[in-house]
């Protein structure tokens, strides 16, 4: 029986308060980190079937045109060239496989064919040395060389922000630049595929499996039936593996072809050239606000730029209609069409880099203005949503701010160049967290046996970020059992659909059918205990109805299976969902060389229900870093001759590393958000990214009185500003 | 990976010709993996006993062997030639320090992403076939030495190090012989693809340091991240001040040419003086009288200035580092 829910109600009161096992919450360890850390966590690549052949991804050297031949490769068992294989990686939640047909190529580096060969190294050295025809094609690589389209839909205007800036008595308008940024998850794309009659079985780093399978399926031509995909463990996502790659199609049509298991693993470089990018970004940014630092004007205009006619732009301004009110309020999003690899989702698509640049110009405003960045911050939360005026599901930004101001000694903040150590101003910065909500379909399935251990089974996967933990602890508490009694079982399209990992939907729409299919199993314990199901209560174990209690396996002789199933409903329209925070920060910048260290960050976020607070903290830590990354050090170079990416490895591609990261302290605003369903959870990975540069850009100015505004904040760019 | 033959030396005199050899390999596995460098036979020389750190001389003799993050944790090391040991320690990560090995380190290539690209045209990679970096992304590209076919850098820590010890390097093969370290790099010219004065069938078995000199000894390196990244610029500086003026100075630069940079003028030019900002500026003028910038690292001229500037301040008392 499926217990189905649409969430059109808010729902105040938790039934998972009334429960008894306490396990919700906990800040338990990941339930398969002995598998990862002593190697038995089998990744995408890591299995072996017999008589599998290697692939290795052919790739275009030209930015634009035709392949006219491409010649066999002595040493490889085939070169594998098919109208099939795609030309860049599917969108997240697409229903249909990305664009087909490699001998046209679109950009360098896009994939045009497969060798294979017995082993690896032969594939790789056959790949790398093929001789290939092309006809070559005249085309525009740079962003600010073309004339961006404005589409319509994305553009909004209200009042007269022209006006509102000039009467205003302080006001900012300045520009920004974010470079192109990589999601560089550690695990590189990787499928293994085999066939068995007309049926295959795909191995690969997936985020989202059931979408992932419609997209296989129309890329393959084949009935999505026909096809199982199986990712139980992810290494890292980061918005790269929400859709379908070249290496998994191309590794299917091989199998097919050779009737034998073929694996492709994409080389690092690979990766940088097929995986999606984060677009680069040129910022506007206008505001206005009168002698009390009400705001009077927003404007944020961005250019992102795609391949023509790809559908995905990067969505800047997400958060820029809802987060402050002004009266006068503009917002412009253009899109260069040009020839680099494929922009898509990465690391909180929007507001990662829109919610950055727009807390800086706040910052900005609040020097202009002589007022505490903090004060003007709470002069502007608007009490509804503007322009639609929907109330907020839940708003704790107030909270947010005024407990990490406390926290992190924010009185002690100096003018710039007030506190000096040796070599080195110190400086102090903060900005304002916040990332839309979402909730989707999702749907499991759960199994309580007699002997009174419970399975939990859905195609929800686990990228890293703690799932399988989560959803056992939610089973746990729902049914009364200790964690080490649910099974957890994900990453499998032959189990109910989810969404999948993405948008940081995945923990509370994926629990909540956990839930539910719980609710339903307990539905059926109460019924062989002769009570109603709310006055049953589950414990260790044992069932409780008034005066009676027994072991389960008394209650239970044969398996009982629920099936949960949940979807957005009219919360998602009647309130505005979002999650909300605040970011602190404390660097030193080197007066000589320009050099910028971290010394703390604080971070305080509000994200609905906590369902484990270890693996939720985790989360924030690695968006805290993701944010120093985008402040300080990430940018996937382009050449600007041919476009090519040329910071295309982790030696180049600069993710922070472990010197680079200080003391990082983490806390959440108590809050449960109604309007999200029975868990009263929301969205955490990605709330802890947007905003976390700003604070140590702001930081950076309250160190030296240097804004950077062209990111990252590297030395070249601090010391272009030093004095000599 | 193109197919190879390997054979791992006994001896020194166990070297095939022709053979291409292997330490620590954590450069040349990635090469080969690109295809970068294509030997047809490797020899792995991690056999042989060149892996000691013994008294020569008045200095010290460096085996080839001897692993970056053990050179760096000796203790005489550490007394005497601090300046190598933090050298050491501000290069690549602990695993590959554990690795990489004294005589790999000076021969380790270029990070040039248009070496590494066989899309691209490199002179060093394939002579005569010009050079994609020039005009490309050249942010970490070389200020100093540069040349029409090549404007790479070398990018290793550790020689900076030892040209500012005045280091030399111990070859064995047909005629044994000792190089200056000054010498032992080359300047891109026309034969960019040149990259050091080993001829085939050579084979460096130690580096040797002369007796310590003393001073106040800094390594300085400015990078894009706290660590696991290359110099932007770098300094290496030995400095000793009696009775309040310079008796000393030597200093190495990395990240800025394709050797580490030394440039006798500016050190003749501390000599004898006391230490003052002035001073300190017109040395960095002197090293940068012939810098070149090929756009996007044109911030290395200011940079280095200002690193030499701070390197030197610290090292002769004026400021404490923080």
């Amino acid at each position: 029986m499926t217990r189905h829910l649409r969430v059109d109600e808010p729902i105040h009161d938790s039934p998972l308060d009334q429960m008894a096992q306490g396990v919700l919450g906990q800040p338990l360890n990941r339930l398969e980190g002995p598998l990862k850390v002593s190697g038995r966590a089998t990744y995408a690549a890591e299995s072996r079937p017999r008589g599998m052949a290697y692939g290795v991804l052919v790739q275009a050297a030209i930015p634009a045109g035709k392949v006219l031949g491409i010649e066999d490769a002595p040493g490889a068992i085939a070169v594998i060239q098919d109208k099939r294989m795609i030309r860049y990686a599917a969108q997240g939640l697409a229903e249909e496989g990305p664009k087909a047909g490699p001998e046209e190529v679109e950009y360098m580096g896009q994939a045009i064919a497969l060798v294979v060969a017995d082993s690896l190294e032969a594939a790789r050295h056959a790949a790398q040395n093929l001789k290939i025809r092309y006809d070559v094609q005249d085309v525009p690589v740079d962003p600010t060389a073309v004339v961006p389209e404005l589409p319509p839909k994305k553009q909004s205007s209200t009042g007269d922000l022209d006006k509102a800036m000039q009467q205003a008595p302080f006001s900012v308008d300045a520009v920004w630049h974010t470079p192109t940024h990589a999601a560089a998850a550690m695990e590189p794309h990787a499928a293994i595929a085999e066939w068995d009659g007309d049926s295959v079985t795909i191995r690969a780093g997936l985020q989202m499996l059931s979408s992932n399978r419609k997209q296989m399926a129309d890329a393959l031509g084949i009935r999505p039936k026909k096809l199982r995909l199986l990712a139980p463990y992810v290494g890292g996502g980061f918005g790269s593996k929400l859709g379908i790659n070249a290496e998994a199609v191309a590794a299917a049509i091989a199998a097919r072809e050779l009737g034998r298991p073929v694996q492709v693993v994409m080389t690092r470089q690979q990766v940088f050239d097929l995986a999606h990018r984060r677009s680069e970004t040129r910022q506007r940014i206008r505001l206005a606000c009168d002698h009390e630092g009400r705001l009077t004007g927003i404007g944020h205009e961005a250019l992102v730029s795609n391949l023509p006619g790809s559908d995905f732009s990067e969505p800047v301004t997400q958060a820029t209609p809802f987060t402050y009110a002004a009266a006068h309020r503009q917002i412009v999003h253009a899109v260069a069409r040009i020839h680099r690899s494929c922009a898509g989702s990465v690391r909180a698509p929007g507001e990662a880099v829109g919610v950055t640049v727009f807390e800086c110009a706040l910052d900005e405003l609040a020097e202009a203005a002589d007022i505490d960045p903090v004060a003007l911050r709470l002069r502007n939360i608007p009490t509804v949503e503007p322009d639609t005026e929907r109330p907020f599901s839940s708003h704790k930004l107030a909270e947010a701010l005024h407990e990490g101001a406390e926290r992190f000694n924010w009185s002690e903040r100096r003018p710039p160049r007030q506190r000096v150590e040796g070599e080195w101003f110190i400086g102090m910065g903060m900005a304002t967290a916040v990332r839309v909500n979402q909730l989707v379909e999702a749907r499991a399935k759960v199994t309580l046996g007699p002997d009174g251990r419970a399975i939990v089974e859905t195609d929800m996967t686990d990228i890293g970020t703690g799932t399988y933990t989560i959803l056992g602890q939610i089973a746990a508490e729902a049914l009364g059992l200790p964690q080490e009694r649910v099974e957890v079982r994900l990453g499998d399209t032959d189990f109910p659909p989810a969404t999948g990992s993405g948008g940081s939907f995945g923990a509370a729409s994926s629990g909540t059918s956990v839930y539910l299919a719980c609710e339903e199993v307990r539905q059926q314990i109460a019924k062989a205990m002769g009570c109603e199901a709310v006055d049953l209560t589950l414990q260790n174990g044992l069932a409780r109805a008034g005066n009676v209690e027994k072991p389960l396996s008394d209650v239970i002789q044969s398996p009982l299976v629920g099936e949960g199933y949940v979807e957005p409903g009219k919360t998602e329209k009647s309130v505005r969902q979002a999650t909300w925070g605040s970011h602190w920060a404390e660097v030193a910048v080197n007066r000589w060389t320009g050099e910028v260290r971290v010394r703390r960050m604080l971070g305080l976020f509000s994200c609905g229900r906590i369902l484990n607070e270890k693996t939720a903290r985790s989360q924030c830590l690695g968006g805290m870093v993701f944010g120093m990354g985008i402040a300080l050090t990430e940018a996937l170079e382009h050449d600007p001759r041919d476009g090519h990416a040329v910071t295309r490895d982790l030696g180049e591609y600069h993710i922070p590393c472990h010197a680079d990261v200080p003391h990082l302290e983490v806390h959440f605003v108590p809050e449960r958000d109604p309007y999200v369903g029975p868990l009263q959870a929301k969205g955490i990975g990605e709330l802890s990214i947007c905003g976390s540069g700003a604070a140590i850009l702001n930081a950076i100015h309250n160190a030296c009185g240097i804004r950077v505004r062209d990111l990252p904040a590297t030395p070249d760019k601090i010391i272009a500003a030093l004095d000599p | 990976m193109k197919p190879f033959s390997f054979h791992r030396a006994a001896s020194v005199a166990d070297l095939p010709a022709g053979a291409t050899i292997i330490a620590g390999g954590t450069n040349l596995l990635d090469l080969m993996k690109l295809e970068v460098m294509t030997p047809d036979a490797l020899v792995d020389i991690t056999r042989l006993s060149l892996d000691r750190i013994e008294p020569a001389a008045d200095g010290l003799r460096i085996g080839a062997l001897v692993r970056n993050s053990d050179l760096a944790a000796d203790a005489v090391i550490r007394r005497d030639y601090p300046v190598l040991t933090r050298a050491l320690l501000a290069g690549a990560s602990g695993q590959l320090r554990n690795m990489a090995t004294t005589g790999g380190n000076l021969m380790q290539r270029t990070r040039c992403p248009y070496f590494y690209d066989r899309r691209m045209a490199c002179n060093k990679r394939e002579p005569g076939t010009g050079c994609a970096a020039i005009g490309g992304i050249t942010r970490n590209h070389a200020i100093l030495g540069t040349s029409d076919h090549c404007i790479a850098t070398y990018p290793g820590d550790m020689a900076v190090a030892l040209r500012a010890l005045d280091a030399e390097v111990e070859i064995d093969g047909p005629a044994p012989r000792r190089v200056p370290l000054a010498d032992f790099h080359r300047l891109p010219g026309d034969t960019p693809h040149v990259e050091t004065v080993l001829k085939p069938g050579e084979i460096i078995t130690a580096v040797v340091l002369p007796a310590p000199v003393g001073g106040q000894q800094r390594y300085r390196k400015v990078r894009d991240r706290a660590s696991y990244a290359f110099a932007l610029v770098s300094v290496a500086a030995v400095i000793r001040v009696q009775d309040g003026r310079i008796a000393h100075a030597a200093l190495a630069f990395g990240g800025v040419a394709a050797k580490p940079w030394r440039d006798p003028d500016a050190e003749r030019l501390l000599i004898g003086q006391q230490p003052s900002d002035a001073l300190f500026q017109s040395a960095a003028d002197t090293v940068l009288r012939l810098a070149r910038s090929q756009g996007d690292n044109g911030f290395k001229i200011p940079l280095l200035r200002r690193t030499l500037i701070a390197t030197l301040r610290d090292a002769t008392g004026m400021e404490a580092a923080a």
